[in-house]
């Protein structure tokens, strides 16, 4: 018995492992009448994979067996593989065993399409009935949702997951068509919409009866694979905006693909991840979620493509000399975290300390600001703008000659953000 | 003239010692651990400090005024950090609030505000870590048993967040660099001291009998979510460092 455990969750988890989403924050679920578990507001990561990537939940799917023929996935149902499926009682109890010793901070729960959308969603649904209702379990709990499945699945699905996803996978309309012909747009995004509208009617409601339960509490997220279908980065976070505004997603995930197949539509085994691209786009990502950038601002029609030297932040800088030099010592907040070398951290001591007297760039080295990139953008007391007459092309040789050895750091997949 | 102030090693030790050193208007040298072996100078004399809990409710008080109740957490985690020269900076960064507007906390302008930050982030960095890294073993009387060595005393700072969590199972923590561990019966959490420390072999003869197998089940989920295509050690070994690795059963089975 055990045996067959070990070699299913060998299957499964090998099989959920490109969805790259790991996050377990988002939620405040408490630890309610002395039962298991509660979740932590920022997340937890309990290990981190040999590739660098975060495990903070157990992520498995319940079967890969699938009747679909999706490109890119490895459980497609042309490829050649071992199958496997958890009954819905392993699964419970490898959660409660790993959470028990800390292993992990909940479920992430995905699924191949076996028989149809409902049969499987309904198996999703009822592992995480379980665990909250029978085992008392206040953890985390992420479970996929199956484009298709019908809305009254979906609504229980809310009721007892945190965070709810559907991966769009493919960025455009066009790609999905080539790639998963099985599916389509319209059916992954009527889940969606579905999910938006009860967030925000059961959060309504919450502000007024207090005793409404909590709705995907952490959200919606979704993952897009970067580099299977040739489009571009305009594509990608044009579409990640809207998504982020239309649906009020939580996070957008970015996957650089791994080829998996001799699939002429597709990339051949072998070639490169693109780490770097894929890092670039979570650079974009950040500075739309927290730095009040619109996708226009990082790439349009003139700039269709990230840069893959530099990172987005400073490449809009450059693009933007007429913006600069900014006053430290006087700027607003939102201008001040625009510029390269200084972080949503340092941008907040910066305005907190300048209360207690002016600034000088001692002092904005001491808390953190990167000296080397912000100096070609600023004036603070004692420091006047030397670059000002520069072009945006000089000032960007001056940095990568100045910085090189991180750039090469970078463009040997190291994965930092600014 | 100069004095070397005694304390017990405590928080409320030390505040206290703060406490006098405005009551008294001492010039202080240095406080040291009662443990620790005193340097006497020419020029200066040592007092022990009684820890008073009256002396330091006024401190914490006074510094709530002024700082606040995170500014006081600020200088708790840099207490715990057990860095040299804890006691000094916060006894001068003390007097500094003091005769500041409140709020002098955020001058990040200020030296030994950045330092305070500093060790902050670090203690955090270590607390947020054992929430993370610290792995569970059953014993075979349902106990969940985990020994853990951080860099810092996290054990004060991270027992409410087992204590939240895990209210439902008897967990025992043990930091074995300081000797003593925290104990949670599924009512309330006690420091306990082991006689001699539980070594693997003595742990292992107790382990429960599913122990093992959630034990391997781990370790291979762990192999099995990796993509080897991506492969990444520099990042690996920085989120997760290897002097961890001793503790985690997933990179070091027990
Ligand atoms: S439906 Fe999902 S599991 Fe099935 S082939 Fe497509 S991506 Fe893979």
């Amino acid at each position: 018995m055990s045996d067959r455990v070990f070699q299913k969750l060998h299957i499964l988890a090998d099989a959920a492992k490109y969805d790259v989403s790991c996050s377990s924050s988002g939620s405040n679920r408490s630890n309610k009448n002395k039962g298991l578990g509660n979740a932590d507001q920022g997340g937890i990561c309990h290990s981190y994979t040999e590739d660098g990537r975060c495990v903070s939940l157990l992520k498995i799917l319940l079967t890969n067996h699938c009747i679909y023929d999706c490109a890119y996935c490895v459980s497609r149902k042309s490829n050649d593989i071992q199958r496997a499926a958890f009954t819905v009682q392993e699964v419970v109890d490898l959660t409660i065993n790993f959470y028990r010793r800390n292993y992990i901070e909940g479920l992430f729960l995905s699924s191949g399409i076996f028989k149809n959308a409902d049969y499987t969603m309904e198996r999703l649904v009822s592992i995480a009935k379980k665990l909250r209702q029978e085992h008392k379990f206040n953890g985390y709990i992420h479970l996929k949702t199956i484009p298709g499945a019908s809305e009254e699945l979906v609504h229980q699905a809310g009721l007892y997951a945190d965070r709810l996803s559907v991966n769009l996978e493919i960025p455009t309309e066009e790609g999905l068509k080539l790639l998963a012909p099985d599916k389509s747009r319209a059916e992954m995004i009527l889940p969606m919409k579905y999910l938006k509208n009860e967030i925000v009617r059961f959060k309504e409601e919450r502000q007024i009866i207090k005793s409404t339960p909590t709705f995907a509490p952490a959200g919606q997220s979704t993952q897009m694979i970067i580099g299977a279908s040739g489009e571009s980065d305009k594509h990608i976070i044009q579409t990640a905006q809207h998504f982020y505004t239309k649906f009020q997603l939580k996070r957008v995930y970015y996957s650089g693909y791994v080829p998996i197949s001799h699939d002429k539509r597709l990339p051949e085994i072998g070639s490169q991840v693109p780490m770097v691209r894929e890092n670039r786009l979570y650079q974009s990502d950040w500075l739309m979620r927290f730095y009040g950038f619109k996708a226009e601002e990082i790439v349009n029609d003139m700039y269709p493509l990230l840069d893959l030297d530099i990172d987005p932040k400073l490449s809009w800088a450059l693009r933007n000399q007429q913006l600069f030099p900014i006053d430290i010592n006087r700027a607003d907040y939102n201008l001040i975290v625009r510029i390269p070398g200084i972080g949503v951290q340092s941008a907040k001591k910066i305005i907190m300390a300048r209360r207690f007297g002016p600034l000088r760039i001692e002092n904005l080295q001491k808390l953190g600001v990167a000296i080397n990139r912000a100096k070609y953008f600023i004036i603070c007391l004692g420091f006047q703008q030397l670059y000002a007459d520069k072009s945006g092309a000089n000032i960007k040789q001056y940095i990568l000659a100045q910085s090189s050895s991180k750039y090469v750091k970078n463009n040997s997949e190291q994965l930092s953000l600014f | 003239m100069l004095k070397t102030l005694i304390y017990d090693g405590t928080w409320a030790g030390l505040l206290t010692t703060i406490f006098c050193s405005f009551e008294y208007k001492w010039q202080i040298a240095t406080i040291q651990h009662r443990d620790e072996p005193v340097q006497s100078g020419l020029f200066v004399t040592t007092e022990t400090i009684l820890t008073d809990e009256l002396k330091t409710k006024r401190v914490l008080l006074g510094l709530e005024k002024k700082i606040g109740l995170q500014g006081i957490k600020e200088l708790y985690y840099v207490f715990l950090s057990e860095c040299k020269h804890r006691e000094l900076l916060i006894l001068r960064s003390t007097h500094y609030y003091f005769k500041s507007n409140p709020k002098a906390n955020l001058n990040y302008a200020h030296d030994d505000i950045l330092k305070i930050k500093k060790t902050v982030r670090s203690v955090s960095r270590e607390r947020h870590r054992m929430t993370a890294f610290v792995r569970f073993q059953k014993m075979k009387d349902g106990l969940y048993f985990a020994n853990i060595e951080p860099d810092f005393n996290v054990l004060p700072l991270i027992a409410n967040f087992f204590k939240d969590r895990f209210a439902d199972q008897k967990w025992l923590i043990y930091d074995l660099k300081r000797k003593y561990g925290i104990y949670y019966d599924l009512q309330d959490i006690t420091e306990v001291k082991f006689s001699h420390t539980l070594d693997r072999n003595t742990i292992h003869i107790h382990l429960d009998d599913d122990e093992l197998h959630y034990s391997y089940l781990w370790k291979n989920y762990f192999d099995s979510v990796n993509i080897k295509e991506r492969k990444n050690t520099k990042l690996h070994v920085q989120s997760l460092p290897k002097r961890y690795w001793k503790y985690l059963n997933e990179k070091n089975l027990f």
